[in-house]
Parts: C-alpha cells; structure tokens; sequence
C-alpha cells in the first residue's frame, strides 16, 4: 500500500515538474526575446533598461527571485487564482520567468553577434526597416545560432523548479520529501528515484537540443 | 555582428525628432511603471518607516552579517573544493586508461544533469552531516563536474607543440600535463572559471532549503521578527548584486592583466 502510495507521490511530482518547467519554458522564452530585442534596439533607453534589468536577474540568486515572488508579492496585494496551490504554481512560474528570461535574452544577444554583418547590410539595403530587419533576418539566423546555450539555459531552469519545492508546490522534490517521510527506511531508493526522474528529463532535452541544433544549423 | 549599427542608419531630423519621441514615451513608460510598483509599495504600507529603519539596527545588522559570512564561506571552500573536483576529473577524462575516462564521463554526465538542491539533501539525508557540510558538499560536486568540463577545454585549447616539447625534453606523461598543459588551461579558461564561482556563489543561497543559516536563512529570520520581510529581501538581493559585480569586476581586471604580461 505504501508503494502504491508513493509511486502515485512520484508521478504526481513528476507531472507537477513537467507543468513548472513548461509554462515557465514559454514565459521566459516570450520575455526573454522581448529582452534580447531591446538590448541591440536604437533606443538608448530601451538598452539601458533591458541591460539593468539583466544585470540585476542574473546576479542575484534564483533562490531569493523566486521566494520574493513566493512570499514578496503576497505583501504588494498581488494574488492570482483562488486556492493556494494555484497561488504557488503562478508565484514559481513568475520568479522562473523573469529570472530565466534574463539568461536567455544574453544569450540571444550572444546570437546577434554571430550574423555576419553583411546580413544587416543586405536587409538594410533592399530596404527593410528596422524591425522588419530584425524580424524576417536577422532574428531567424540567431535562433538557430542560439539554439545551445538556450538548451542550456532551459536545462537549467528544469533543474531550477526543485526551488519551488521550498513554498508548497508539487514536484519532485517535495514528492521525495514526502516519501521520505512515509518511508524513513528507502531514503536510498527514493533519492535514486528523483535523480533518475530529474536525469531522465535533463538528458531527454540535452538529446533534444542536439537534434534540433544539427537539424537548424545555417549553412554556409 | 558586434558592429549593431548597421541595422540602422544615422537618424535624420525625421528620424531623430522620431527616437526623441519614442525615448520620451520609454522613459514616461519606465517612469509609470517604477511609480506604481513605489504605489503599491505605499498602499500597502511597505515605504512605511518603521519597515526600513530597523537596518540601522546593530542587531539586525549583525544577523545579516553573520549570514552573509557563512554565505561566503560556504562558496569559497565550495569553490576551492570545485576546482579541485574539476582539474581532477579533466585529467581522468583526458587519460589514456579507457576505464578513468568512461568513469569520469558518466560522474560529469551524472551530476550535471541534477539540480544542486537535490545533491544537497542526498547528502544530508544519507550522511548524517551538518547542513554546511551538505551546502558545500553540493556545490563542490555539481560545479566541480561543470569546471572538469571547463578545464579540458582549456586543456585541449593549448597548442599541440607544447605537448610534444614537454615530452620531447623529457617529462613524463603526466609532469607535461601537470607543470605545462594545466597552467596554461588555467590562465585562458580563467574568466569562465570565474563566472562558474558566481554562479556557485548564487546556489550557495540554495543552502537556506536545507536550513543553513546562510544570508537567504538571515534575511527570512530579520523580515519575520521585524515584519518587514519585502524589505529585507530587497536589501538581501543588493548584498548579493554588489558581491556578485565585485567578483565580476576582479575577473575583468584579471582577464585584462593576464591579456597584458603575455604580450
């Protein structure tokens, strides 16, 4: 019975890992292109803030981006969904989000630097604008070039969600906490058990990214 | 494409009146956006005086020391002990034994696919040891992993012919690897060795999951007892940033130096 009980725990901290990591997978992908954009943008500005905003997410730790949005924003009256669980999940998806998207628009950026310039030229002199240079050329070449330290930056935000454990969401490691607990005496085989379920999804979008490089990469 | 420019030309009148109007607009954009995060910080008491002057407090400035102290204590020795994980493991992966290297291969393969929270509790759970044991213990194993990677880089980066010097004059297989390859390794994957220490300094901050009374465990402990727990995060994350760019900075004067005397 206890068995049962604590496979049901696993695929439900499993399944609760999964969700995490995608919802945050898409937000942090939108925001962090968003970033990347503004940081080679003409605007002064827009550089300046985007650059700010990177420098800060990416030297502080993902533990206090994450508990500040966890029991920060509770304080700023900023509440989403009814119950607390949901509460939680949004809170994670908002501290992984923002604290990602800084990763992600750096290495974005890091892209950008990878075109040759005669792209921006040819764009430029056939008569785009400069969004339209961005959006139809420019851009398409950088995510290609992108695509593994993205992978990276998306494998580690999949090893980030076990943060989440330490406000009440339901993933793997607190899936394993709470095993522990049924059973003091497996602690060897539970611990195993999250490695391998953190490994199977690790090494699964490793594997992915190296299809997806071979199958993007520019020709030259 | 270092060079951005050539995505746009130099702005005309039209086109600077054009950026001045978009930057006003960006700027009034930030401003309102600055203003009603300051707003909601208001209407929720959090400006409130008596929310911020208890920094000036010795005591509480105390218990934030001491975590910070224990912050950076955890990620030097943790870094030490990386490094050392690392140089050992690039050598095991880039030895001549097939065994060392398929061992060293799966351990790197293993570790860096693992959160470093979890190493932590396997480590406190199966062994029994203090929680700063565990804290060091994770950071040490999955950012030595990292930095094995790192270094045999650096390694197989050396030019062959120093190699062949260090074995033609007589050193032994693993003198040449030690007193010539590694030092050199060493000195170009320096920056990268660096940004890998901010990042083992940020997941020391992990060490507050598994109970280390680390800077995180402070800040959480002076914003319950004084109730101005938005505060004291905010003053916990700056700590952070101005360490963070502190070792930043000594990595851009170190890579700058090294570029230098090798001139």
């Amino acid at each position: 019975m206890d068995t049962e009980a604590i496979v049901q725990l696993f695929v439900s901290g499993f399944w609760g890992t999964v969700k995490l990591a995608s919802w945050t997978f898409v937000f942090s992908m939108l925001l962090g292109t968003l970033l990347g954009i503004m940081r080679i943008s003409p605007i002064p500005v827009l550089r300046g803030a985007a650059g700010a905003y990177v420098t800060i997410m990416r030297n502080t730790p993902s533990t206090l981006v994450l508990f500040f949005c966890a029991f920060g924003l509770p304080y700023l009256d900023v509440k989403f969904g009814d119950d607390t669980a949901t509460r939680s999940f949004i809170y994670a998806v908002i501290g992984l989000s923002c604290y990602t998207a800084a990763f992600i628009s750096e290495a974005i950026r890091s892209g950008f630097a990878t075109i040759p310039i005669g792209q921006a030229e040819a764009a430029r002199s056939i008569g785009l604008t400069f969004s339209q240079s961005v959006t139809l050329v420019i851009l398409p070449q950088a995510i290609r070039a992108v695509v593994p330290p993205i992978a990276n930056h998306v494998i580690a935000m999949v090893k980030n969600t076990s943060i989440a454990s330490a406000f009440n969401n339901k993933e793997l490691i607190s899936a394993m906490r709470n095993a522990v607990e049924i059973r003091g005496d497996l602690v060897l085989t539970l611990l195993v058990a999250t490695a391998g379920a953190y490994l199977i999804l690790t090494l699964s979008l490793g594997w992915l990214a190296s299809v997806l490089e071979r199958k993007m990469a520019v020709k030259r | 494409m270092s060079d951005l420019s050539a995505l746009y030309e130099a702005p005309g009148p039209l086109g600077r009146r054009r950026n001045r109007i978009i930057s006003v607009l960006v700027w009034a954009g930030l401003a309102a956006l600055l203003g009603y995060v300051l707003y909601r910080f208001q209407v929720t008491g959090q400006l409130a005086p008596e929310k911020w002057t208890p920094f000036l407090y010795g005591d509480i400035q105390k218990v934030l020391f001491e975590g910070l102290l224990n912050t950076l204590k955890s990620a030097l020795l943790g870094s030490v002990l990386a490094i050392g994980i690392g140089i050992i493991f690039a050598l095991m992966r880039l030895s001549e034994r097939r065994l060392l290297r398929v061992i060293a291969t799966a351990c790197i393969e293993f570790f860096r696919g693992l959160p470093v929270l979890l190493i932590m509790f396997a480590i406190y759970m199966m062994f029994d040891v203090s929680a700063f044991i565990a804290v060091v213990g994770g950071l040490a194993l999955f950012n030595g992993m990292v930095l094995a990677e790192i270094i045999r880089a650096g390694i197989l980066a050396v030019p062959r012919g120093q190699r062949e010097a260090g074995l033609s004059i007589g050193l032994g297989s693993f003198r040449t690897m030690w007193l010539i390859l590694l030092p050199q390794a060493f000195r170009t994957m320096l920056p990268t060795i660096i940004s890998q220490v901010i990042v083992l300094l940020k997941d020391s901050a992990l060490g507050y999951i598994v109970s280390f009374h680390e800077l995180v465990y402070a800040v959480n402990q002076v914003g319950r007892a004084y109730h101005n727990l938005l505060p004291t995060f905010i003053v916990g994350a700056a700590i952070f940033i101005v360490i963070n760019l502190g070792v930043n900075a000594f990595a851009v004067w170190l890579e700058r130096r090294l570029a230098t005397s090798r001139r």
